[in-house]
């Protein structure tokens, strides 16, 4: 019988919402609202020099790349499931779509941030 | 096989609108759409990153749009949902997670809800206090 590759996609919406129900707000808050208001952070923390020296560390690295990765994973599963909802039939390009979406931006997150360096 | 001709007229009720109907089905469709900010939040990052990886001048570019009024309202939307997203996820999480027995009796549903609530305001708190005292 072949393996079922569901819970794989089950876990990642799993970590990716629980991490954006934990860190979502704050993350939001900061980087979209508070930064560019400068209120109740400094503009300063969204700084080039700042987020540079943040992406550069492995542990900023990281964060940033499980932030971005985990997200898209846990949006496209989300959506995914939903569409049988609203009368959208979950056939393959569907799924293609969805899961590729996820794919795309974890690729997309992992080369920038190598390409960023050490 | 071709699938059966209707034999009756029977009245059926159209599935547009169902979820309107009733307020638990509403609450689930809110709860639903929340993936798409957090879809769309990755996406701003995404290109975030994208944009420092070309330098400097990129990367004000981002922060530019960030600041412009759609980017605003685009991240006032994002704030809410994230809220809601919070909410619910610790809402249903009761009926999500694995049943945990503590001294014997199995963790209540308020507990669990309470315990992640609790928790995102930590967290919140404290990403917020490390983003304000970060080292210049």
């Amino acid at each position: 019988m072949k393996r079922s590759n569901a819970p794989v996609f089950w876990l990642l919406f799993g970590a990716g919402g629980m991490l954006s129900a934990l860190l979502g707000t704050a993350l939001v808050f900061i980087t979209g609202l508070a930064a560019p208001l400068g209120w109740p952070v400094g503009t300063g923390v969204t700084s080039y020099a700042r987020v540079l020296a943040l992406s550069q560390h492995w542990l900023g690295k990281g964060f940033l790349f499980v932030v971005v990765s985990l997200f898209a994973w846990h949006a496209v599963h989300r959506i995914f499931h939903s569409l049988h909802d609203i009368g959208i039939p979950t056939g393959t390009p569907a799924k293609l779509l969805c899961y590729g979406t996820a794919m795309a931006l974890t690729l997309i997150a992992g080369a920038s941030l190598l390409a960023i360096g050490f | 096989m071709t699938a059966p001709a209707r034999t009756s007229q029977a009245y059926r009720r159209s599935m547009s609108g169902w979820w309107n109907r009733d307020p638990f089905f509403v609450r689930y469709m809110a709860r639903e759409l929340t993936a798409f900010a957090v879809l769309g939040y990755s996406i701003v990052l995404a290109v975030g990153l994208v944009r420092l990886s070309q330098g400097e001048a990129a990367w004000n570019g981002w922060l530019g749009a960030v600041r412009s009024p759609l980017g605003f309202v685009l991240h006032a939307v994002f704030l809410a949902s994230m809220i809601v997203h919070s909410k619910s996820w610790f809402e249903i999480m009761p009926k999500t997670m694995p049943m945990l027995y503590v001294g014997g009796e199995r963790l209540s549903a308020p507990a669990i809800r309470r315990t992640g609530w609790i928790a995102t305001v930590v967290v919140t708190l404290a990403v917020l206090a490390a983003a304000a005292w970060w080292p210049r």
